[in-house]
């Protein structure tokens, strides 16, 4: 089955909190070997589409296919085995906040292998070379920037050498050389350890530059897909509104509200008087 | 009257209850991960040692000025009936059954409890769990259980330092500064205190304050609001409704083991 074009792919999938329904009959499928970036409004269901992949959530309606396994009928076992071949980088880091450095890339790798702590330092010291932190090992999280953060998160979600790595707003709140590194690490480690890698981010330019793939979420499904110059050239105004960041568009700058005549208007002169 | 409507009735009592369903289920759970817990021996240890380490300093000077008083209020009372030596017996025995397990639980609930579930929420807060999660780690059977039996073990040596620290205070006050004879005062307590009855009674009671307390404080910690509110609203609650418990299960206890 290792052999399917799409590592990941959602078919008709519908999902909502209570009431609200976040995605509606969505599908979409993530290629081997490359890097999808997931773009879209916020609330747009870009990290709903990372939870339900990663089985902390569960379809509605659909299926999550997962290396061509349904996700969402999984038991806990089952899913425990599938998430050991994925990594998630969140989008603060969320590193245990009580491990230095060096035990919260070791944590995956002490509770899922009986490998001697010679070996646990040598693949810790590898991966913390990788994210260019072996020498911050002894650091605790808080003595680090947020941008560190995300890379020893990063070297942690990679400590098990995962078959794909799910990257929640990578780049959200970095300074521009941190975002540089990011999006240049996010592309050489996809190359290098032949991952599959879905990237969820706003961030327009820097996206299209390391994504293969783009999926542009709007109104629950799909807007727009395709090579990053094709999503650029498509025709649709939301997908336009979004790609260069124009105020007025599809996705509207005012809330929902009553007309103006309503609120300033003639009509409300005597109610407002009293 | 719009509270009052059947449907709006009928969602509140579903959630209570689905509510309790929940609370229950982890609580088996938490029970059926005893032996994890004791296999991975080194994280339950940690934790003996931190939640007890945390509560020792309150809980031994809170035994001592329980005891002074003890000594005091029980020497006043019972020199009036010429049996003042029978003070050691009264403050031995009111610790024991009563005060040691309830003021420990209570001062456990308001120090210890209050850390672990503001630790539970922010590590939910920060994404910690759901980052566990995701490494195909169970959070309930890796940090909730070592949490939970750890709470068990301390509950119940944190009591009796308690006790044993009153008992002290109590001899302090007795016969140090009221001049109590030393002889009749222990020989008293000695005559006086059951092992079973008193003693055996008195751990029964901090394992099952243990047990609630800590489960209180987890549960809070693990369903709060991942938000700064929710983790405060959170603490609050473990305070109020660990010490309800303790109060109300310490009635139950104390009724069914010391009357005759």
């Amino acid at each position: 089955m290792s052999d399917t074009p799409s590592l990941v792919e959602l078919r008709n999938v519908t999902f909502g909190y209570g009431e609200r329904v976040i995605l509606r009959d969505l599908s979409l499928s993530v290629p081997r070997g490359k890097v999808t970036a997931l773009m879209g409004a916020s609330g747009g269901g870009k990290t709903t589409v990372l939870r339900l992949i990663g089985g902390q959530n569960r379809a509605q309606q659909g299926q999550v296919l997962f290396d061509g396994q349904d996700v969402g009928a999984m038991d806990q076992t089952q899913l425990y085995a599938a998430r050991r071949r994925m990594g998630m980088l969140f989008q603060f880091g969320a590193l245990f906040t009580d491990m230095n450095v060096f035990d919260n890339v070791a944590f995956p790798l002490r509770e899922h292998s009986q490998l001697p702590p010679s070996m646990v330092r040598d693949i810790v010291l590898m991966k913390l070379q990788a994210v260019g932190l072996r020498g911050a090992r002894d650091l605790m999280p808080s003595q680090i920037s947020g941008g560190m953060a995300r890379r020893v998160a990063l070297a942690r979600a990679m400590a098990l050498d995962p078959e794909l790595i799910m990257y929640d707003e990578p780049f959200a709140g970095l300074d521009p050389i941190s975002l540089g590194t990011s999006a240049r690490l996010i592309r050489t480690l996809n190359d290098a350890m032949g991952l599959t890698t879905i990237l969820v981010s706003h961030d327009v330019e820097e996206t299209f530059r390391v994504a293969d793939h783009v999926v542009i979420l709007g109104a629950g499904g799909v807007a727009a897909q395709g090579t990053p110059q094709a999503v650029m050239d498509c025709p649709d105004p939301l997908v336009q509104q979004f790609v260069h960041a124009r105020p007025t568009g599809p996705v509207p700058f005012h809330y929902a509200a009553p007309s103006l005549e309503a609120d300033f208007g003639a009509a409300d002169r005597n109610g407002g008087a009293r | 009257m719009n509270w009052l409507h059947p449907a709006r009735i009928g969602l509140a009592v579903r959630s209570k209850l689905a509510d309790m369903g929940y609370a229950a289920r982890l609580f088996g759970r938490l029970l059926a991960l005893l032996p994890e817990a004791l296999r991975r021996f080194r994280l339950t240890g940690d934790q003996i040692h931190f939640l007890g380490n945390y509560s020792l300093s309150i809980i031994g000077v809170s035994g001592l000025f329980v005891g002074f008083v003890l000594g005091l209020q029980g020497y006043y009372i019972l020199q009036r009936y010429g049996s003042a030596e029978a003070v050691g017996m009264m403050v031995a025995l009111s610790l024991l059954r009563e005060l040691g397990p309830v003021v420990t639980a209570l001062l456990f609930a308001g120090r210890a409890g209050t850390a672990l579930t503001a630790e539970i929420g922010l590590m939910k807060a920060g994404e910690q769990l759901s980052a566990m999660e995701m490494m195909a780690v169970d959070p309930i059977k890796r940090i909730l259980a070592p949490r939970f039996w750890a709470g068990v073990v301390a509950m119940p040596l944190l009591a009796a330092v308690f006790s044993a620290v009153g008992v002290l205070g109590g001899w302090i006050v007795g016969v140090l500064l009221i001049g109590v004879d030393a002889g009749a005062f222990w020989s008293q307590m000695q005559s006086g205190v059951d092992w079973w009855n008193d003693l055996g009674n008195g751990v029964i009671k901090s394992l099952v304050f243990g047990v609630a307390v800590t489960f209180v404080a987890l549960l809070q910690g693990y369903v709060a609001k991942p938000t700064p509110e929710g983790v405060s609203r959170a603490t609050t609650r473990t305070v109020v409704m660990a010490s309800l418990a303790v109060l109300g299960l310490d009635f139950l206890m104390t009724a069914s083991m010391f009357s005759i």
